[in-house]
């Protein structure tokens, strides 16, 4: 019997589980391995030869040439690796989080000061409209 | 023997470090977070804790994605600071009791808790952040840490109960080394956050609230919480709080609360902090 991933139904979230890690493994360590000055060269002098060094499928390449942020979720990417490619690109942790929420930088900060995204609202999918 | 006398809750923010590292701490931004650890530096200057045991986590920093250990022990005599991208945080390197964690970690086995032996590893800010919290930029660090290392960032962690449990175990293991030893556990981590996708920037204060509540009064039921709760309610990193049961379980069910403070935002993050002593210490 399958495992019941009672997680699934947190709207705006992908829960980081061992399905996900595996399907994710080269995009992740392609990203984590650019938390390292050797890494961050290697890409810059040759992108597309260094990221077929981690076997990366066709999928999990496209989100990182788009950098679309959250289509390296749905291929397997967890945030504290995509961070390390978010850093490589110069921008901060607070930029990424802006971008994945896709409500722009100065709306996302404005927000975390007065106290964050509140959870009213924010628990279900249907909440949100969504399966 | 060796004696746990108190557990320190404690969130590790990797932004605090770095406003500390780069001397923002009398910022606006920054001030109302680091007066709430006034009272804590004073506490563990007269507390003064020959070791301290660190609950925390890696960050896919010493542990990529290759080898994930639930619960790694380190065990080697010293611990690094690692670059996180940013060049390694300009502060000491961490000391360990050596001695006192191969005990440890080998009691913790026989006591059926099959832990990871690190002889070799980095440490990131989910370690070094609090001891910042706590001691300042000091040239060395003023005791010996013996970190373990929990996995909270590949789902499932430790259950909470199992974390609780954990930090029964680790109590027994300490109690049963002969040197004279004063222990201050740390669990480290949260509160409420999520880093990702959609949701990201969740902030729920009276779900933390309630959590300190209950980990501080009624640290049986804080051990029944299950995954889905951090998860809906304290967001998907807010799973962290784990760690404060292992915490927890090594003290007295009953506990002296000496401070508690709770503030909004460090950068994405809810931060909490606790210091409870052991009646008997």
């Amino acid at each position: 019997m399958a495992i019941q991933k009672d997680y699934e139904d947190i709207p705006g979230t992908f829960v980081f589980d061992a399905d996900r890690a595996r399907v994710g493994y080269p995009l992740n360590q392609f990203c984590i391995s650019l938390g390292k000055q050797a890494g961050r060269d290697a890409f810059a002098a040759d992108p597309e030869a260094y990221m077929a060094s981690f076997g990366m499928t066709e999928e999990q390449k496209q989100a990182v040439r788009d950098r679309d942020w959250n289509a390296m979720f749905t291929v397997g990417g967890n945030v504290y690796y995509t961070a390390k490619l978010a850093a490589n690109d110069g921008l901060s942790f607070q930029q990424l989080a802006a971008l994945m929420t896709g409500m722009g930088h100065d709306a996302y900060r404005e927000m975390m000061l007065n106290g964050g995204r509140p959870i009213e609202g924010n628990r279900y999918k249907s909440e949100w409209g969504e399966e | 023997m060796a004696r746990i006398t108190a557990g320190v809750a404690c969130s590790h923010v990797p932004a605090i470090g770095a406003a500390v590292d780069l001397g923002k701490t009398e910022e606006e931004y920054w001030k109302p977070l680091f007066k709430g650890f006034e009272y804590s530096k004073e506490w563990i200057k007269e507390h003064k804790p020959d070791v301290i045991f660190m609950v925390y986590n890696d960050h896919c920093t010493a542990f990529d994605a290759s080898v994930i250990p639930t619960f790694a022990l380190g065990c080697a005599p010293e611990f690094k600071p690692a670059d996180e991208g940013w060049g390694p945080r300009p502060v000491p390197v961490v000391k360990n009791h050596g001695v006192l964690a191969s005990h440890i970690a080998q009691s913790l086995i026989l006591d059926e808790f099959d832990i990871t032996i690190m002889n070799e590893m980095e440490v990131d800010h989910g370690l070094t952040v609090p001891l910042t919290l706590m001691y300042g930029q000091p040239e060395e660090w003023p005791c010996l840490v013996i970190p373990l290392a929990v996995n909270v960032v590949l789902y499932p962690a430790p259950t909470t109960n199992r974390c609780y449990q954990l930090g029964k175990a680790i109590r027994r293991a300490v109690e049963s080394f002969d040197e004279d030893l004063n222990v201050v556990i740390f669990g480290t981590g949260g509160m409420s956050h999520q880093l990702q996708y959609k949701r990201a920037g969740l902030i729920n204060s009276d779900w933390d609230n309630m959590f300190m509540d209950k980990i501080v009064n009624d640290p049986v039921a804080a051990s029944q919480i299950p995954h889905i709760e951090y998860l809906r309610e304290a967001g998907s990193e807010g799973v962290e709080m784990v760690m404060w049961s292992v915490m927890r379980g090594a003290l007295d069910e009953e506990v002296e609360l000496k401070h508690r403070f709770y503030h909004v935002p460090a950068s994405n993050t809810a931060v909490g902090h606790l210091i409870m002593e052991n009646k008997a210490a």
